[in-house]
């Protein structure tokens, strides 16, 4: 698998420095799983937390707080961490799993014309996360982002007017671009889509409807 | 070049040996040493975070108790024990102080893309990283450094910043890259 469209240096610093917030963390965490390149890059960057940690100056705080923290270390029970289970084989990868509750097959799909979509719950209200499912060869209606969409393709590829992504391949696309990603003929094209605003569609019918489907 | 007066570091191979022991024999002497080390650069973090001073105390010991418990996650041979203990008071601080899920990969998912032996970069021997990272750091150009300080040190996106500072939020976001990919060639083996 080569991956063309990698994490920008923004994304990578702000997830390094964990103000991110949690939409956007998905979909950079679903690539750098998919990304050993990302993932070189953000040990890199929490190698400088790390200098910057060490270069603060120091802040002195209660007298007892050495006796404080021996007192809550005496009192806290080492609870033996939980095993965790893992499948044998998966398609999605972690963290993405987690949150559908299940892998690939076990998925409930909503129609969406050419589309499947299901909407994915997290804890952040600033950002609506999906699944969209592409059907081989079909666009998805041409559309325009009124915010931030970020995009990480999980199976299968896509391709617009200006460039093509495969598997891993993560899109960051502002509100400047309109564009109709057309799913490539030989399989469906499953990704992961973090937006922070309605997306625009060209289509007027579209637009009415698009309350309906949650879209 | 000013001097910005930036210390030297603090060792990071002693660190690392204190950890492990914390991981292999529960050594408190380590970690009071760690405590007395780390933990006033760790206060001093979560201060300008939260800018209170009792959450700023409070999540530095809970960043002390998950030091330890976790100790024997480290893994000395593959990075730095201070990006380690920077890791874990940041994720205390996103999740008791934001009260935010942090979502991240697992290393041992079977969906997890490993690594090709060919893609593994040249960087430098792991003892000499945290020198080259101090140095380039202290290369930089202020307008840059005080941007990623900025980026790690404050809650507020790169648009508030760039407002706070009267810049355009392209020129933020380029100083930024700048920066960091400075301090990235600075690791890569020079040939």
């Amino acid at each position: 698998m080569t991956i063309r469209h990698h994490l920008n240096d923004d994304l990578l610093i702000d997830y390094a420095a964990g103000t991110l917030s949690e939409g956007w963390s998905l979909a950079v965490a679903c690539h750098l799983a998919m990304c050993p390149q990302c993932r070189d890059q953000l040990a890199l960057a929490e190698a400088m937390g790390g200098a910057l940690l060490e270069d603060l100056a120091p802040v002195a705080g209660p007298d007892d707080s050495w006796e404080t923290l021996k007192t809550r270390l005496a009192n806290a029970s080492e609870e033996p961490a939980k095993p965790v289970l893992r499948p044998a084989r998966a398609t999605l990868p972690e963290p993405l799993r987690s949150y559908l509750g299940g892998d690939i097959e076990s998925l409930k799909w909503r129609n969406l014309g050419n589309a499947k979509q299901i909407l994915i719950k997290t804890g952040d209200d600033t950002t609506q996360a999906r699944l969209l499912r592409i059907a081989a060869g079909k666009p998805v209606p041409e559309h325009s982002h009124g915010g931030r969409e970020l995009t990480v393709v999980l199976t299968g590829s896509f391709h617009d007017a200006v460039d093509s992504f495969g598997p891993g391949d993560i899109e960051d696309a502002d509100g400047s671009l309109t564009h109709q990603p057309i799913a490539d003929e030989d399989q469906d094209c499953i990704c992961l889509a973090i937006t922070d605003a309605p997306l625009k569609f060209s289509s007027r019918l579209l637009r009415m409807v698009q309350p309906l489907l949650g879209i | 070049m000013t001097d910005r007066n930036v210390p030297a570091g603090i060792p990071n191979d002693t660190i690392s040996a204190q950890i492990v022991a914390i991981a292999a024999t529960r050594d408190m002497a380590s970690f009071e040493a760690l405590f007395r080390e780390f933990g006033p650069r760790i206060r001093a973090y979560l201060l300008k975070l939260t800018r209170d001073g009792q959450a700023a105390e409070d999540l530095m010991q809970e960043t002390m108790l998950a030091v330890w418990r976790k100790a024997g996650q480290f893994d000395p041979t593959r990075g730095q024990a201070s990006a380690w203990i920077f890791t874990i008071a940041r994720n205390t601080w996103i999740d008791a102080w934001r009260k935010q899920k942090r979502p991240a990969l697992d290393p041992d998912d079977p969906a997890l893309v490993p690594a090709a032996e060919a893609d593994a970069p040249t960087l430098l021997e792991l003892k000499q990283r945290g020198a080259a990272l101090h140095e380039a750091l202290k290369a930089l150009p202020e307008e840059q450094v005080e941007l990623i300080r900025l980026s790690f040190f404050d809650e507020a996106s790169h648009s508030t910043i760039a407002a706070r500072l009267g810049l355009p939020i392209g020129t933020v976001k380029s100083r930024i890259r700048l920066a960091f990919g400075r301090l990235r060639a600075a690791l890569e083996e020079k040939k």
